[in-house]
């Protein structure tokens, strides 16, 4: 059994929010690159420089990169070895999310679905737990923007639909999306499981680098045509028209119920956030 | 595509001439307001009460800042998603409200509404919120603070530079650019 202070947790969960919120990732950064490159639109490759610009600024000034900061997600692996003392786990990192938000100058959006009665510390956060073997914690935060997950959706489609099914609901579902979610998007795709589970797979993919295929070579190659078929949409960056409707598409696979075929598409805009850490 | 300076109020002349994808720069006073603010000011104009801003010839702008750092007027301030505003913006236009800065797409009454009372619907880059607050000079709340980041501020702004995505005669940038770039 391998210690960890509740405290050492907080602090770890503090920091990734702000990193997360203020660095926009170097594979990000890249992509940018590429359609900069690539997209015939110049009012399109315009939104994308400025894309880049916002990001070195805050970078610079530590400022986060969009307003929207997000409901702060986390995927925490906890190894069935480690003790988590001096306090419990998922108070550690509410507390951890509270501080990041505050000390960070980050926007808190957490609020009362009925009363819209903000929280006005950005908790409680959302946390998906998983044990694993080991003896260590990993900590992934996503902070979540609203417009972009506004448009996701899971829908469980009949098994006859197969894997064309599959394709079509992804891309009409970013076609319907349009210029709602902050295009180039990110698109996490979660088949299988059970109706939530196909979500946090969604979610999940998410966390992945620009440019990281699944390890699967069909399901990578379902990957890039989907990517193909979306930028095929027209839509672009920011709605204005272009070949850039998003920078990636991830699926992650699991078996499921004879019966069913959940499939979760879950937007993210193009400030594809994430930051982890190993404790 | 032209560049067009404008400075608010603007007037039904200014928005009149203005079509979809003008990169305009807008200086001058604009307000923020988004979903809690626009349900409260719908509330008083349902029972007849006086809006805490003259709207007449006003812009403004779907935002919930991040908090300022201290020596700074605002944070992080780019635009959230407007058709959640789609329900409130015809009757505002109504009363004089002349543009809007969002991102998204509005809805087919918010389009007729801009043709019907001339006013303008302008897309911020949305996820830029870094990069435009350095157009925001001054902010400060003139009404309900007890809704944090949703609370009506007054912007000072100079060259905040917005496209126009519908204009007054019914067209929409974004139904004309993914025409352009769509491919079989």
């Amino acid at each position: 059994m391998r210690e960890i202070q509740a405290a050492e947790i907080t602090k770890a969960v503090r920091d990734l929010c702000i990193d997360a919120n203020c660095n926009l990732g170097e594979d990000v950064l890249a992509a940018y690159d590429r359609a900069i490159e690539k997209d015939e639109s110049p009012v399109a490759r315009e939104v994308l420089r400025e894309l880049k610009e916002n990001a070195r600024i805050a970078r610079d000034e530590q400022s986060p990169i969009c307003q929207d900061t997000g409901i702060a997600v986390l995927f925490v692996e906890v190894g069935q070895d480690a003790h988590v003392v001096g306090g419990d786990l998922k108070t550690a990192i509410d507390e951890g999310v509270r501080r990041g938000y505050g000390e960070g100058y980050l926007r808190k959006s957490a609020c009362n679905p009925f009363t819209r009665a903000n929280t006005k510390d950005n908790t409680p956060a959302v946390i998906h737990f998983d044990i694993v073997p080991g003896d260590r914690i990993r900590i992934v935060v996503v902070p979540k923007g609203g417009g972009a997950e506004n448009m996701s959706r899971v829908d469980m489609l009949s098994p006859s639909a197969g894997l064309e099914g599959i394709k079509e609901f992804v891309v009409k579902r970013i076609e319907a999306s349009g210029s709602n979610p902050c295009p180039p998007t990110v698109v996490g795709v979660g088949i299988g499981g059970t109706f939530e589970r196909s979500a946090i797979l969604a979610k999940k993919a998410l966390t992945r680098r620009i440019g990281e295929r699944n390890a699967d070579p069909e399901l990578a190659g379902v990957e890039t045509d989907v990517l193909s078929r979306i930028n095929s949409l027209g839509i672009g960056p920011m709605g204005y028209g272009g070949n850039t409707t998003a920078l990636d598409v991830f699926f992650e696979v699991e078996p499921c119920h004879i019966a069913s075929l959940p499939v979760a598409v879950n937007v993210q805009c193009h400030a594809m956030r994430h930051k982890e850490t190993i404790l | 595509m032209a560049e067009i300076k404008l400075k608010t109020p603007l007037t039904d002349q200014d928005v009149e001439k203005l079509e979809i994808g003008d990169r305009v720069l807008l200086t001058g006073v604009i307000y923020t307001g988004r979903d809690a603010a626009h349900k409260r000011l719908f509330d008083l104009i349902e029972t007849g009460k006086e809006l805490p801003v003259d709207i007449r010839g006003q812009v403004i702008y779907y935002v919930g800042p991040a908090p300022a750092r201290p020596g700074k007027p605002i944070g992080s301030a780019g635009p959230t998603t407007s058709y959640r505003m789609d329900a409130f913006a015809p009757k505002l236009m109504e009363l004089g409200l002349k543009g809007m800065i969002g991102k998204g797409n509005r809805g087919a009454n918010v389009i007729e509404a801009m043709k019907k009372f001339k006013a303008v619907y302008f897309g911020a880059t949305g996820g830029a919120g870094a990069l435009l607050a350095r157009s925001i000079r001054k902010a400060e709340t003139v009404a309900y603070e007890d809704l944090g980041p949703e609370a009506i501020q007054r912007l000072e702004v100079e060259d905040f530079p917005v496209v126009v995505i519908n204009d007054t005669k019914g067209n929409d940038l974004y139904v004309e650019g993914a025409k352009k770039y769509r491919k079989p």
